[in-house]
């Protein structure tokens, strides 16, 4: 009984810190432009598909992992400044429709260049389980836990103690007064397209190792992680990241205990409740409308 | 009766009357057929998103749902086709109105989150419940038949899909004059104003979306029993997003815009067939393209551009 709910909660948390991730550049993204990124899944699948490339025409795993973040990060300022940029001001569907385009062209151009087919990565530190209680943990899933957990911190870090970090969450509360003190609103899209990218692609770069990758993986993962993001209340950062973990954990107790047929459908199941009983997520802010 | 307003709609019929004897084969009366069916789903679908500015990523899940009802009813209950397209409808009114109330207190992001939650969740159950749906692979759907005459030929399906736009379209232009039109254009606009002046917005809201997925899931059933055939693949994510862009690359909050939106965007997977393989990298700088130097559709901008009103 112990063993399986442990085996569930590892395999729940380890999926859970990949949708954390993917809600966390919702979040950045949606916080500096109000633009829901529905490409926010490419740079996942592109982060995974990237790494397996690299690493198969021989460069050195090191190297190989930071380019497959780093040109991710590019995808995403391309993306910013071709498509997001120019039509600023448009409404919240015609954006919608324009990020959709860029995931198309994303999930386009790697089918064509790296085929249709399934991928792997092999594990950065063996296959040889951890048991705990008699259930079993990849090495993998602490590397997928423990750079979710740098990651956050570094976050949090960054947008508490630095000044640039500081410059983004007052774009975010209010951009005109932002733009009036002096902070250039356009680099802080800028850099919020950067980041959320290069989020998204070491989600992809983790999880690779034990999910698989191949060029449709992004549709789900991305829907999933706006789901964790709503989930935590678009826009809160640590809403994201519980946001993530609970969607990834109910995931895989549903499958475990309930249908893993419909694995797929409780995180869609979940976040109608939450929208039913508690309509701004579970940590979102109480806002008033202003006329 | 000759309103300066159904200058339009006298083009679409005699385009209608026009096309069956013009189209050189099957092959673009098919088209043309699709592209109707279309129209008619993205009309109710401009409803909400243009002028009560409400977004349904998860119109496609109610669709599903019709084309379902007219594939399992007759199949597996011996039900008569009319009566499973309407049971369909009714169902799906009934899960738009359950789901409407608590989620039209919220706003767009979050309305979109919860259509698409919604789409998804029918999708999922439709490719496995294999036993009732035939999964993946989809089943085959029994042929429409009214008092004892059968629609079979692709003619006879043209001519019933052509009146359907027709009436669609002249009902839609007629809603939006009307002091129901005018009062979902007052939400769209600001929502506090028109509840100061009396709209009861909720309800408003409601009775559309309830309106533009009962619009969907009748155009389900009907491409069901046009097709013969259904696959989980109507119901999907992609093709919710499919009718989002109809709409808004046509042009939001414009009647002839749904109409042209449904036409270009049926037409163009078949332009692009002949990419082979580069067919989704089109598709999708297409769309970018459109919504950055277009982002109020086609329509609306040409009709801004030549001074006439949409």
């Amino acid at each position: 009984m112990l063993a399986q709910l442990l085996q569930f909660l590892f395999s729940g948390l380890t999926v859970g810190a990949t949708y954390a991730l993917a809600a966390l550049g919702f979040t950045l993204i949606y916080n500096a432009s109000n633009v829901i990124n529905f490409a926010q899944g490419e740079f996942i699948m592109l982060g995974g598909m990237l790494a397996v490339f690299f690493t198969q025409s021989g460069l050195p795993t090191p190297a190989a992992l930071a380019l497959a973040i780093l040109l991710p990060a590019l995808v995403g300022v391309l993306v910013e400044k071709l498509a997001i940029e120019p039509a600023k001001g448009a409404e919240t569907v015609t954006l919608i429709i324009i990020t959709i385009g860029a995931s198309l062209v994303i999930r386009g151009l790697v089918q064509v260049w790296l085929g249709k087919g399934t991928f792997s990565l092999p594990a950065f530190s063996g296959d040889t389980p951890i048991e705990i209680f008699g259930a079993t943990l990849l090495p993998q899933s602490l590397w997928v836990l423990g750079a979710t957990a740098c990651v956050v911190a570094a976050l949090w870090y960054f947008f508490n103690r630095t000044l640039s970090g500081k410059a983004m969450l007052a774009t975010s509360y209010n951009q005109l007064a932002a733009q009036l003190v002096g902070i250039n609103t356009n680099g802080v899209l800028f850099i919020s397209f950067a980041l959320s990218a290069a989020l998204g692609a070491l989600g992809g770069i983790l999880i690779t190792p034990i999910t698989l990758t191949s060029y449709e993986v992004g549709i789900m993962l991305g829907l999933k992680g706006f789901v964790a993001a709503v989930v935590g209340g678009l826009g809160n950062g640590l809403g994201a990241v519980v946001g993530g973990l609970l969607v990834g954990i109910l995931e895989a107790f549903g499958a475990g205990y309930i249908s893993s047929a419909y694995k797929d459908a409780i995180p869609f199941v979940l976040i109608l409740l939450i929208l039913f009983f508690m309509p701004r997520g579970l940590f979102g802010a109480r806002v008033t409308d202003r006329v | 009766m000759f309103k300066r307003a159904y200058f339009g709609l006298y083009l679409v019929i005699v385009v209608l009357a026009v096309l069956p004897f013009v189209v050189p084969n099957s092959f673009y009366l098919d088209l043309a057929t699709r592209m109707a069916i279309n129209a008619i789903i993205v009309l109710g679908l401009n409803l909400l998103i243009g002028f009560a500015g409400q977004i349904s990523l998860g119109h496609a899940g109610f669709l599903g749902i019709g084309a379902y009802a007219s594939a399992i009813l007759p199949t597996h209950f011996g039900w008569h086709p009319l009566l499973a397209m309407g049971a369909g409808a009714a169902l799906t009114g009934l899960l738009a109105a359950v789901l409407a109330r608590p989620i039209f207190k919220l706003k767009g992001q979050y309305l979109a989150m919860a259509t698409l939650g919604l789409g998804i969740i029918i999708s999922i159950a439709v490719r496995n419940e294999a036993d009732w749906t035939g999964g993946p692979d989809g089943m085959p759907v029994p042929a429409f038949g009214l008092l004892g005459f059968e629609l079979s030929n692709d003619k006879q399906w043209y001519w019933v899909v052509a009146v359907l736009l027709a009436i669609s379209t002249w009902a839609t232009l007629n809603l939006i004059d009307s002091p129901f039109g005018r009062a979902l254009r007052a939400l769209h606009g600001s929502e506090v104003a028109s509840s100061v002046v009396g709209v009861n917005v909720v309800r408003y809201k409601v009775a559309i979306f309830v309106l533009s997925a009962v619009f969907a899931s009748l155009m389900g059933s009907v491409t069901a029993h046009y097709v013969g055939f259904v696959t989980p693949n109507l119901a999907d994510f992609g093709h919710s997003i499919e009718l989002v862009t109809m709409v808004v690359i046509g042009g939001m909050a414009s009647v002839y815009g749904s109409l042209i939106g449904a036409v270009l965007l049926t037409a163009l997977p078949q332009a692009l067939a002949t990419f082979e393989g580069w067919e989704t990298v089109a598709f999708g700088a297409i769309l970018m393209v459109c919504m950055i130097f277009l982002p109020k559709g086609l329509v609306p901008t040409l009709a801004a551009r030549f001074g006439k009103g949409g």
